[in-house]
């Protein structure tokens, strides 16, 4: 939680070496490419992909589902959500809701996104209910536009690698993956999109062409494949020659840590 | 679990009058609009432009058993279930804001049975409330397919959760394709917060329209609270900024601040220490807090400018100095 003294911009001095969440920020921001338009949501998603228009992809354009295209968020200014007028400095252009998540639809959006609960070996995401739907341990916020995200664009998921977070299966599918592998996802009526990279504090995830299993592409700096292995709920195949991320560069930081001064997002 | 047949649709509106006349009444008159059972959509979208004064005038009236839509919700959920105005939300996404993290008023409400929060996907949200502006049953779309969130408003058995009526998945009768067609929503009531409108209710909204041009085009009934009410001079100036037509419109509320502590775009933001505060007090015991937040700013309160003064000039005054700062540039 956010305290009166944080809002004030009486931030912490900085830290040496970096957060988890800062880890996530770099990590991801540096997969968006320049010209590319990403649907991106509120926290890590909009960090990095502030960090990419400041950095390798000035020419990055940025969604909020809130109706904003091409916005540029002012450092120290994060908005709290994807619906507030701090998202729309510097637009191109806003639009109603229902008119950017179209954008979506009729195939304007390289990349779409977001930060994820819970998710599954298909990429599937749970943002709905911990338990059994119809008698939950808790009742999450659900899926926003997570949903039409997932269904209609290529997907970068940023997320702790935690193993009560990477589950054989979900709980409950609030924003789809691959479904049940395989061609499954097409099958039932989402032929475009699918999941790209999940990013984590311990390295970049991504799919097999045909099972759609979830793969290693690389660990990052001082992360074994054991790591990986003992912080996934399901067997996650390493290749034996998995390259590793070059770190997280003093520069990133610091266009970080001007963004976020209040860690909002980064504590 | 049908929608509203479209003769049905079209005798509603044929009765209601349309005319160009003014609407400026108060929020306690406003509420006489709203019937208990009613389904009301709520303008605006998370902390922004959240009729508030309007919803607080529906607590204090003890309305009860209201079905309630909007595209996400935040604390004024809290305040539907906790007042016992609504105890069915229908919307994408429910709790105080990422910062804040999951609402515990929602959990403990929905997780003892007590609610139901009827969730579909944005989309969903925006595209039912088109199909209710256009006047057809539904709309075609390309997202929810092979989730759960379908799962739970479809299904052969019917519906876990679906108050007016279920997704169906169809084959495309030109490509072949599966599409799912989501019901329309035509609200009874659709209230809506405004940065200014005239007295016949032509609103101009500066900023994000959110899914609110829809929801009144949807609506049976529209009530609006404004910022300002405007002449109709300088609206006819500007009919290109007009959004909100008057003929939806059925009543007007002229109340500044009628967002608070939520934010109107380009006049203030979100009141975040009062956000804080809200946030605190539903931490630890959230039924017990909300029902002290209730009783200290919503049955207390004298008058809404009462209910300001509780949240307190100092906080007001740095909630529009930051809003105004949007025109900074």
């Amino acid at each position: 939680m956010t305290t009166e003294r944080a809002r004030a911009g009486l931030s912490l001095a900085p830290v040496p070496g970096y957060t988890g969440s800062e880890l996530l920020a770099v990590m991801s921001g540096r997969l968006l490419k320049d010209g590319q338009t990403v649907f991106a949501g509120v926290g890590i998603p909009l960090l990095a992909a502030i960090l990419a228009q400041k950095t390798h992809a000035p020419g990055l354009t940025i969604l909020f589902e809130g109706g904003v295209i091409g916005p540029f968020v002012e450092a120290g200014k994060l908005p709290p959500s994807t619906n507030e007028q701090r998202c729309t400095r510097r637009a191109n252009m806003l639009v109603s809701i229902t008119e950017v998540l179209l954008m979506l639809q009729r195939g304007y959006v390289d990349v779409g996104f977001m930060g994820g609960a819970q998710i599954d070996r298909f990429g599937n995401l749970n943002s709905s209910f911990i338990g059994d739907p119809n008698a939950p341990k808790i009742r999450l916020p659900g899926t926003g536009g997570g949903n039409d995200i997932a269904s209609l664009a290529d997907m970068i998921v940023a997320m702790k690698h935690e193993k009560r977070r990477f589950v054989e299966k979900v709980d409950f599918i609030t924003s789809p993956g691959f479904l049940d592998g395989g061609q499954t996802r097409a099958e039932r009526g989402l032929p475009a999109g699918g999941m790209f990279r999940v990013v984590t504090d311990l390295g970049i995830l991504g799919f097999d062409d045909t099972s759609r299993a979830m793969t290693v592409v690389a660990l990052h700096p001082g992360v074994s494949a054991q790591d990986i292995k003992a912080n996934t709920g399901f067997d996650i195949p390493v290749p034996a020659d998995v390259p590793t991320t070059e770190a997280p560069t003093p520069e990133e930081l610091a266009i970080l840590r001007e963004l976020d001064p209040q860690q909002l997002y980064t504590a | 679990m049908t929608p509203l047949s479209y003769s049905e649709l079209r005798q509603r509106t044929r009765e209601r009058d349309r005319s160009l006349r003014d609407k400026v009444t108060t929020l306690e008159d406003a509420v006489r609009l709203v019937q208990n059972g009613d389904h009301v959509a709520v303008g605006g979208c998370t902390a922004s432009r959240t009729p508030f004064a309007l919803i607080w005038a529906l607590v204090r009236a003890q309305k009860h058993d209201l079905t309630v839509s909007r595209s996400i919700v935040s604390t004024e959920g809290d305040i539907f279930y906790a007042s016992g105005l609504s105890r069915h939300i229908i919307t994408s996404w429910f709790s105080q804001g990422i910062v804040w993290g999951v609402s515990k008023v929602m959990r403990a409400y929905t997780e003892s049975k007590r609610a139901r929060f009827e969730e579909w996907s944005h989309m969903a949200m925006g595209l039912r409330y088109r199909a209710g502006a256009m006047g057809v049953p539904f709309m075609p779309m390309r997202s929810m397919l092979g989730s759960d969130v379908l799962a739970r408003v479809s299904g052969d058995e019917g519906p876990a959760d679906a108050a007016f009526a279920a997704a169906k998945t169809m084959e495309c009768p030109f490509t072949g394709e599966t599409l799912l067609l989501v019901p329309a929503l035509n609200p009874d009531v659709a209230i809506i917060h405004v940065q200014r409108c005239d007295a016949y209710g032509n609103a101009q909204l500066d900023g994000l329209t959110f899914m609110d041009i829809d929801i009144a085009m949807a609506a049976n009934r529209v009530i609006l609270t404004t910022e300002r009410v405007v002449s109709n001079e300088q609206i006819r100036r500007h009919p290109d900024q007009t959004k909100i037509g008057f003929f939806t419109v059925d009543a007007v509320v002229e109340v500044p601040f009628g967002s608070a502590p939520h934010e109107c775009y380009g006049l203030y933001e979100p009141f975040y220490s009062h956000m804080d505060l809200y946030a605190q007090m539903t931490a630890r015991d959230p039924e017990a807090g909300a029902q002290a937040y209730l009783e200290r700013f919503y049955h207390e309160p004298k008058n809404w400018a009462d209910y300001l003064n509780r949240i307190g000039m100092a906080e007001l005054l740095d909630a529009q100095r930051r809003g105004s700062g949007i025109y900074d540039d």
